[in-house]
């Protein structure tokens, strides 16, 4: 603990190891997002299985028909004209592509640059976040701070934490300085569940890798399905963002991106019952 | 006024995604994303082993429809009037540095002890097919011809242009003297139709489709890659910046 203002407490909250990861891979992952995007790009079809090609059956494709853009899931066809499959690019010219533009890497279609970007900026989550995973092991960071308590996951706990996120009663005091149980959840289930899964899922899809580590195959159940699997872990890769960005404005963004870059947190004043 | 699109299209251009893009076109940071291309080869090789076999699949596992990408006819009067005659006059060059330079006739390549093998083909795209392919040892012809201890990369020049050039493909020892690499004549018990190659296409199985040239007709044993072409190793290396080492 390192001062105190009328009450309020700052406090150190997040170690150096945590705070550097936590950039790089906000670095990382965006790259990582934006330029699989326009990978996918290059052929906006997904299937299940080892094979699977344009004569084949897709679970979900993005295309275009007429004016209009559609994205296909299953026997589900959805309208997405100006976003998805038919767009206006920055110069006001009609695209055909499945992502837009704006949420690619590069903006125009270029598969070989969005795999160099890719590929090099895969070493650095993947081995980022192995270090990440050794050392908050071994520093008991992850034992410490993110395995949930035994009371912890007692439903009427749980229960109680998704009331207080759903009328944003965030912790005060000294609940503040812990992780509440469904951040736990998430971080513990995207650092030992998503990340990883990525990791795996587009490793099965290099041909050298898969000559080497056939497990690698057989733990996706083909290349085709390995495929699909990356492209619906990085959706939810982008739905953890999508919310934990939410929680931090809504939880005080100042405060709360000073902690994640000093380390030191301003503690909210206990609320009074 | 403002529509909804022009304030995504203005989105699209601050300043963090405006300079992904620069950096995509700064030969220096091109560079840069091209030392990961080596890292990843490298530990590629580090970790695995060289002559690990790509899996091969029964025929129940096959892809009903074998799809075909790039070329799929070459546009030359020449190859025009080989594919009219079955491909019974073309002929496979071998040469560069090995010591017999050769000229096989088709008939030549069929009658070399053969190797079938299905597999899975990956394109660089993301989509895949299984077929079965047939075809001569790459190692078998290499020997035959005495291939040098200086020879580093084998390149393969192929019949069909690709705008003002020729396509052509490059590989290492490494993949050349794999048992599982071939120059194909045949797929799914079929002679090697012309969208997928024929009369010779080869296969090198842990790398990515635009590795597997067509419509081959030289084979040429080099020390560098620098004197061929563009002097990255392959037509879409050339001319797109693709990775040449296609393993992942």
């Amino acid at each position: 603990m390192t001062g105190s203002r009328d009450g309020r407490r700052l406090v150190f909250r997040h170690r150096l190891s945590t705070r550097i990861w936590h950039w790089t891979n906000a670095v990382a992952v965006f790259v990582m997002l934006m330029s699989g995007l326009m990978i996918f790009n290059a052929h906006p079809r997904l299937y299940w299985g080892q094979y699977g090609a344009n004569p084949d059956h897709a679970w979900l494709q993005i295309g275009s028909a007429g004016d209009r853009g559609m994205l296909m899931i299953g026997d589900l066809s959805i309208d997405t004209t100006g976003l998805l499959g038919r767009w206006t690019d920055s110069e006001g010219r009609v695209q055909r592509r499945a992502f837009p533009g704006w949420a690619t890497i590069p903006s125009r279609y270029n598969l070989a640059a969005a795999r160099r970007w890719h590929i090099a900026f895969a070493w650095i989550l993947a081995l980022g976040g192995l270090a990440y995973w050794l050392w908050s092991i071994a520093n008991r960071h992850v034992q410490r701070d993110l395995a949930p308590r035994s009371e912890e996951l007692k439903p009427r706990h749980v229960w109680q934490d998704i009331r207080d996120h759903a009328r944003l009663r965030f912790p005060t005091g000294e609940a503040a300085t812990r992780y509440n149980i469904l951040q736990k959840l998430a971080y513990l289930a995207v650092l030992f569940g998503l990340l990883p899964l990525m990791v795996l899922s587009g490793l099965a899809m290099s041909p050298g890798m898969d000559a080497a580590w056939p497990w690698l195959i057989d733990m996706f159940a083909g290349r085709q399905s390995a495929r699909s699997i990356h492209f619906i872990c990085a959706a939810l890769l982008l739905g953890f963002i999508l919310v934990h960005l939410a929680m931090v404005v809504l939880a005080g963004p100042f405060n709360e991106v000073r902690s994640m870059i000093t380390g030191r947190y301003l503690l909210p004043r206990e609320r009074q019952p | 006024m403002i529509t909804r699109r022009h304030l995504i299209g203005s989105l699209a251009a601050t300043p963090l995604l405006a300079g992904c893009d620069r950096l995509t076109n700064s030969e220096g940071f091109r560079e840069t994303l091209r030392a990961a291309e080596g890292l990843t080869q490298h530990a590629q090789r580090l970790i695995t082993d060289r002559t690990a076999l790509a899996r091969e699949f029964s025929e129940a596992d096959m892809s009903p429809v074998f799809r075909s990408n790039g070329t799929r006819r070459p546009a030359s009067r020449s190859y025009a009037t080989h594919a009219a005659a079955g491909f019974a006059d073309w002929r496979l060059r071998v040469d560069g540095l090995v010591a017999w330079p050769l000229s096989l006739s088709m008939r030549q390549v069929r009658a070399l002890p053969a190797r079938t093998q299905i597999t899975r083909h990956d394109c660089v795209e993301g989509w895949s097919a299984i077929g079965k392919w047939t075809g001569a040892p790459l190692r078998l012809i290499l020997n035959g011809a005495g291939i040098s201890s200086r020879a580093r990369y084998i390149v393969f020049h192929c019949a069909d242009d690709y705008g003002p050039t020729r396509y052509y493909e490059s590989i290492d020892m490494v993949d050349a003297l794999h048992p599982q690499t071939i120059l194909a004549w045949g797929l799914n018990d079929r002679p090697l139709p012309i969208e997928n190659g024929a009369p010779l296409r080869l296969r090198v199985e842990r790398q990515l489709g635009y590795k597997h040239a067509k419509y081959v007709e030289r084979v040429e044993a080099v020390d560098s890659l620098d004197r061929i072409a563009g002097g990255r190793g392959g037509y879409w290396e050339d001319h797109s910046d693709y990775e040449w080492y296609a393993g992942i």
